[in-house]
């Protein structure tokens, strides 16, 4: 079966091993091009674990291991030709806390583009420029980029790593509970930069909130205990799921 | 006779108290005990004109300068060594064997008397190289002397670092070697320099491992291959030998005082690093 | 291709971190190469239990600079022990933390002074008031005994009270709700759970005293025979190397370097054991 050619993401029978412990066991799902991809399902179900398998971040957990494939645009990104550098270029990640550098708003943003060698001023100019107006920061922060960083609200901050992020122009993004400390002024702020990038990149969110991939999210999945449950269209997970599993979690009977 | 608990601490507190009075009264008569009777001899003649007559008249320029150049040769050395071997511990390799030896090598290297290090410095440096007694030998002695003070203290600064802001950079596509430049030395310097400024204020009052290797010419030297006298080989000198009690305490001023001015500045800088960072 | 670049730079680190162990190793293949051939041929009863010291004739028996070694560190460990811990003691349960600001700035003061100022002192204002007031030279095993136990005071104080600062406060409180007084609460139960720690800040300052050579060439007197009284002028392991090494060849260098043989080994004896307590203070709840 050929790949369809608006598939961005896809993942074949993917596990991941810590030791000896299996915390990710087979997934397969594809994630279409320009797409929001919503993760739900409980703590400790290893969402996290297959997001940062993605941008292959779980290498830098020691002892850890994977087998399976995960193929960006048809190609293998744990093949030995593909360097895990290049790849995190092309596949960004927002964490679970706001995490900005110790540095001035300016130098947080331009901290990717100088890795790959963008140093005139016009060019950085530009860019951060852009990428804080797509995060919808800009007119809050544009009188003080060289301010530290570190003294935005948790919102301003978050928006600013999402900004970071997409100042590498990536084609796909991964966020991990990006608002999970927010108020619901940020939370919604984000969630409406998220639905209009999507139009130029691919997003795969993991969330605690369900309502939150409701909202958002075209696609779902669910994983439970390490395993994928359940994926499908948004509307179908949650108003007519296949699994009691998915049924018993979306409806609040556990979670 | 039961003495009431109460009474028994009040006691007890006071001679505690009396002890550590006791122990910073030794500090203070040292300081001015040596300032009192060494201050007088300093003047900018004394610290910027050559000795004359092995040091009974004149003054201690070159002394000054080996002093100057002894230290700063030896963290030349040490630094780029030792902040390299705790940024390979920390971000390069988990706990291994291989780790455990090198932290059991600095931990004993730290533990060798300076006694020990003249002799092997001398031995090693000085005769089977061929340096001869010089600023080269005894720069090199020196920077193993400290290499364990650098390790220790840029492993600690390089750990306090938090591991966010690596998984950050590692998000962004940055390869090991770029994080640890642009994200964890940067911020691991406070400690680091507060290493640097532990074994200068150390190197400075060096005198055992000096003495073998850097040798105690009253020359001015012009290459790192000249012998040098610092102000601490310089005083012992002149102590030992009785040359002129005057100058020996004016020696000991202008040591006394650079140590003085070493603390002061880490601490200085250690409140400006903490200050800004709280920022 | 960026990935060699990385593997290049671990390696290169690999080697950097390996100089630590490369150093200490070359210390001791240096000094061993020319103090042992002298132990083999000399043999070390003779060297280590002869009184003898006539390095001009042939003849090497360090033993009263052994015995002065330990009359010396020992006094020291007499001065600045009790000096340092009670000063520990005091500055972590009782006194105000902002005494702490001016008091821990002053120790680290107090241990950065050159050993050779400490020896001046030493000489110019001990000895005599030894001399004047207990008779005998001076220069003797009194005079670097005080001398060397407030240059250790410093250690001392700065590892005994991290032991009792790390202490955990449920200890404290636990003899303060029986109705124990602070002082109480202090020697009953906080010392004795920083036994360890504060033994570890012992054995350390004890390795400091051993190794230290500057001071005590200046204030101990330096005459090579077995002390008979605190009052007696000594040459310890350490000075002996260091007064002899510019003079000394053949044999005689020899001599010196299994001296610092001795020496080595005596010290990394100690810093193991102090190594060893303060580990199994780690294993302790």
């Amino acid at each position: 079966m050929l790949a369809s050619p608006s598939v961005k993401v896809r993942v074949r029978d993917l596990k991941v091993f810590f030791g000896q412990f299996q915390a990710l066991h087979g997934v397969s799902l594809d994630v279409p091009a320009c797409q929001i991809l919503g993760v739900i399902g409980p703590s400790g179900s290893a969402k996290t674990t297959f997001l940062r398998a993605l941008n292959r971040m779980n290498e830098l957990t020691p002892g850890s291991r994977m087998e399976g494939q995960v193929l960006l645009d048809g190609a293998d990104v744990y093949h030995a030709d593909c360097d895990a550098v290049t790849l995190r270029k092309r596949v960004g990640m927002v964490f679970a806390m706001p995490m900005p550098l110790p540095m001035s708003i300016y130098d947080n943003l331009a901290y990717g583009p100088r890795l790959c060698g963008i140093r005139a001023r016009a060019a950085l100019d530009a860019r951060i420029e852009s990428s804080l107006r797509a995060a919808f920061l800009w007119d809050e922060v544009k009188d003080r980029l060289r301010s530290s960083g570190l003294r935005l609200s948790g919102g301003q901050q978050q928006r600013l790593c999402l900004a970071r992020t997409l100042a590498m122009k990536p084609e796909v993004i991964l966020l991990d509970e990006p608002c999970s400390g927010l108020d619901p002024i940020s939370t919604a702020r984000i969630e409406e930069a998220l639905t209009v990038l999507k139009a130029q990149y691919t997003i795969i969110l993991v969330t605690n909130n369900t309502k939150q991939a409701a909202r958002v999210a075209d696609a779902t999945a669910f994983f439970l205990m390490g395993e994928l449950i359940e994926h499908g269209p948004t509307a179908q997970i949650f108003t007519a799921p296949r699994d009691q599993r998915t049924d018993d979690y979306v409806t609040g009977r556990f979670g | 006779m039961r003495i009431a608990p109460k009474h028994t601490q009040r006691i007890a507190v006071a001679l505690l108290g009396a002890a550590t009075g006791v122990t910073l009264l030794v500090l203070l008569f040292i300081i001015v005990f040596v300032l009192e009777k060494g201050l007088p001899v300093v003047s900018f003649r004394f610290l910027f004109s050559m000795p004359k007559d092995m040091g009974r008249a004149g003054g201690i320029l070159p002394t000054l300068v080996g002093t100057l150049l002894l230290p700063l040769l030896a963290i030349a050395i040490a630094l780029p060594l030792g902040v390299g071997t705790a940024v390979y511990l920390t971000e390069y390799t988990r706990e291994t064997r291989l780790t455990r030896i090198i932290r059991f090598g600095t931990d004993c290297l730290a533990g060798i008397p300076s006694i020990i290090f003249g002799l092997f410095g001398f031995i090693f440096f000085v005769t089977t190289l061929g340096l001869g007694w010089s600023l080269l030998s005894g720069g090199l002695t020196l920077a193993i002397m400290v290499l364990p003070t650098i390790i220790r203290t840029s492993e600690e600064a390089i750990r306090s670092v938090p591991r966010a802001w690596r998984n950050v950079s590692f998000s962004l596509g940055a390869t090991r070697w770029e994080t640890v430049t642009k994200v964890v030395l940067p911020n691991a310097l406070p400690g680091i320099v507060t290493g640097v400024m532990l074994s200068v204020g150390r190197s400075i009052g060096e005198t055992a491992a000096v003495i073998f290797t850097a040798g105690s010419s009253l020359r001015m030297p012009h290459s790192v291959f000249d012998s040098v006298r610092t102000m601490a080989v310089h005083f012992y000198i002149m102590a030992r030998e009785g040359i002129s009690n005057e100058n020996a305490y004016g020696t000991a001023a202008v040591l006394v005082i650079s140590v003085l001015l070493v603390n002061t500045l880490t601490y200085w800088l250690m409140h400006r690093f903490i200050a800004r960072r709280a920022r | 291709m960026k990935i060699t670049r990385e593997q290049v730079v671990e390696k290169l680190l690999l080697a950097v971190a390996c100089s630590a162990i490369m150093s200490l190793l070359l210390i001791a293949v240096f000094i061993l190469k020319e103090g042992a051939p002298f132990l083999v041929k000399v043999g070390p009863r003779d060297f280590l239990f002869s009184s003898d010291w006539r390095p001009q004739e042939g003849h090497f028996g360090i033993y009263p600079m052994i015995v002065a070694s330990l009359w010396v560190t020992l006094g020291a460990l007499l001065v600045g022990g009790p000096l340092g811990i009670a000063g520990a003691v005091f500055l972590t349960e009782f006194a105000p933390p902002a005494l702490m600001r001016v008091v821990k700035p002053a120790i680290e003061l107090l241990a950065g002074i050159p050993s050779v100022v400490f020896g001046f002192i030493g000489v110019m204002v001990l000895a005599p008031l030894v001399r004047a007031y207990a008779g005998g030279p001076g220069l003797s095993v009194l005079a670097a005994t005080v001398i060397l136990g407030i240059m250790i005071l410093p250690t001392v104080l700065s590892i005994a009270a991290d032991a009792i600062a790390s202490v955990p406060q449920s200890y404290r409180e636990g003899a303060l709700a029986l109705g124990a007084t602070r002082w109480q609460a202090v020697h009953m139960v906080v010392l004795k759970a920083a036994r360890s720690g504060i033994l570890a800040g012992l054995i350390l300052g004890m390795g400091r005293a051993v190794g230290e050579t500057m001071a005590v060439i200046m204030v101990a007197g330096n005459a090579v025979k077995v002390p008979h009284s605190p009052l007696d002028s000594v040459r310890t392991l350490t000075a002996n190397i260091a007064l002899e090494m510019g003079y000394a060849t053949g044999m005689h260098r020899q001599a010196l370097f299994a001296t610092g043989i001795v020496l080595f080994i005596g010290i990394m004896l100690l810093n193991g054991s102090a190594m060893l307590v303060m580990k199994q203070r780690k294993g302790k709840p």
